[in-house]
């Protein structure tokens, strides 16, 4: 079998007395986008800055590519690319100069030029860091962790500052570069965003992986609820709807009706409308999301 | 990329991001000129006869190799660790060690550009003494060249391990700015320590520009070497250099 791009087994980290990270363990493999999920504070970052070595491990095995990122961190960083939270470049830096200079001190590259152009930054290259907005820095930053064509690349928080149409310009560029065959690491605590752009994802929670899988199968595990809204059809009699063995619960608001079942409830419901001639003319239904998925996990919890 | 040019490229990365702080580079040329200028007008450069103040010789002569001392004082208790502690508090550093930039390239360049600076700005400053103040040429050139040398290396190493003790660029900025006003009064680059009397020259004793200023003027001067004088500077830049490299902080 191919070697996995990450493999981690019983990673430990305290910092003083604080547990941040309670003995995890995950794979992930070449080419894939793996996410890490979890409110603030779960250890996700502690988690991938280990893995980075950027940190030391208190207990655990790592391996990054073959590498042990506590020893062989020289070569480990020369094939991967780290976007980092709370990192920046000297105030009067220029966008041209940084990717100069981390693309000559990679030694190899890609396309520099075209990586701006990518990332929304061609008309920046003048421009000093400190005159950069929010969104501008972190897209920057994306593209310094991709200008050495990593193997594998870290991006912590990539979208946050970012607008809505950023985002999705964002997610279509790590499509692209996983396509290329690099494994991208993404930390994030945006649910859409590990929905749409994850084969892969593991939520944390006080340190640990409470959950993983692929997101679709998390809300199957997890959230499997589905719901349907509609208006009652007029002189229809619901009362069927609670004999089906998919439905759970069925509400009422006057007109307003709300069933919430399990697969296959959406075509036993539609099937017994028809069956009886008498259906919804504005029948809706919600998918449970990775979100709802993540809130029942978490609790809601966060650390603010 | 071989070491040579890792410093290289890091080296004109830091001198183009200097040029652009213009504050820095007018301080660093302007202040040994302002001094220059303030104290030769109070005293002129009339060699002394009666009374040893100034070491035997003219006011200015006696000031101008302090001054340079005071110039490369400026950078090791200033300019660099406000630098390195504002690159530490910012995450420049987090960002440079995450990329495998070798401690040694950034502190490197850093000390490469801020060393030129302050040899510009010293240079100005003697070539403006001597024709203004009749200000002597280095009796021993190789002698100036040596003690210039390693009091560099000793004001960047106390540079160093200020940057690296010192948390933040506000800390930073602080305590440079107490410990410049305190050798600039006490520290040979103003009154001439045998004005100073009582607990203000047991201060003057310890502070290294005391002997820095000491080290360049000697061969400066004619006055030949001073075994404790070399082996206080020279003993700065090994003790600040240890500190340096134990109390090293990316972040």
């Amino acid at each position: 079998m191919e070697q996995p791009a990450i493999a981690v087994e019983g990673l430990r980290r305290s910092y003083g007395d604080v547990e941040a990270v309670r003995g995890v363990s995950f794979e992930v493999g070449r080419g894939e986008i793996f996410g890490l999920l979890g409110p603030n504070g779960a250890g996700k970052t502690t988690t991938v800055e280990i893995v980075q070595g950027l940190r030391r491990a208190d207990a655990g095995v790592v391996r990054v590519l073959g590498l042990d990122p506590a020893s062989q961190v020289r070569e480990l960083r020369r094939r991967v690319g780290s976007q980092l939270q709370d990192s920046a470049l000297p105030a009067r830096m220029k966008v041209r100069e940084a990717v100069d200079l981390f693309g000559a001190l990679a030694g190899t590259g890609v396309d520099r030029d075209a990586l701006l152009e990518g990332w929304g930054l061609a008309d920046k290259r003048g421009a000093a860091f400190a005159s950069l907005s929010g969104g501008q820095r972190q897209r920057l930053f994306v593209a310094l962790a991709l200008v050495s064509d990593p193997e594998v690349v870290f991006l912590d928080e990539m979208t946050t500052g970012l607008d809505p149409g950023a985002r999705r310009v964002a997610w279509d560029l790590i499509r692209d570069v996983r396509a290329r065959g690099t494994t991208v690491v993404l930390v994030t605590h945006f649910m859409d965003e590990a929905e749409r752009l994850c084969d892969r994802v593991a939520v944390m929670l006080g340190g640990r992986i409470v959950a993983s899988g692929t997101p679709q199968g998390l809300v199957n595990r997890h959230a499997p609820e589905i719901r349907m809204r509609f208006s009652a059809p007029a002189g229809g009699d619901l009362a069927w709807l609670d004999a089906l063995a998919s439905v759970r619960r069925v509400q009422r608001w006057g007109a307003r009706v709300e069933v919430e079942g399990v697969d296959p409830v959406l075509a036993e419901v539609s099937a017994g409308f028809l069956a009886r001639g008498a259906y919804p003319e504005d029948l809706r239904v919600e998918q449970p999301t990775l979100e709802d998925v993540f809130l029942r996990l978490t609790g809601g919890e966060g650390d603010r | 990329m071989s070491r040579l040019r890792l410093l290289g490229t890091m080296t004109g990365v830091e001198l183009r991001l200097f040029v652009r702080e213009p504050i820095t580079l007018i301080f660093a040329l302007a202040m040994p000129l302002v001094m220059l200028f303030v104290l030769g007008e109070v005293f002129g450069n009339t060699p002394e006869t009666d009374e040893v103040i100034f070491r035997g010789v003219g006011a200015m002569d006696y000031y101008v190799p302090a001054y340079v001392g005071l110039t490369l004082a400026s950078f090791g208790v200033l300019a660099l660790p406000v630098h390195l502690a504002a690159y530490r508090e910012h995450g420049v550093l987090r960002r440079f060690h995450a990329s495998s930039v070798p401690l040694w390239a950034i502190l490197g360049a850093q000390v490469v550009v801020m060393l030129a600076i302050a040899t510009v700005g010293s240079l100005v400053m003697v070539a403006v003494a001597m024709p203004l103040y009749d200000t002597d040429l280095p009796r021993s050139t190789a002698g100036v060249l040596g003690a210039y040398v390693l009091s560099a290396l000793s004001f960047a190493a106390l540079g160093v391990l200020l940057g690296a003790l010192l948390p933040t660029a506000r800390a930073a900025q602080g305590v440079g700015i107490m410990l410049f006003f305190v050798m600039l009064m006490l520290g040979g680059a103003g009154p001439p320590p045998e004005v100073v009397t009582g607990p203000l020259r047991v201060v003057g004793d310890v502070l290294p520009l005391t002997y820095v200023a000491r080290l360049l003027q000697d061969p400066w001067l004619g006055f030949g070497w001073d075994a404790g004088t070399i082996a206080f500077v020279a003993g700065m830049a090994v003790a600040a250099g240890v500190g340096a490299t134990v109390g090293f902080r990316w972040e």
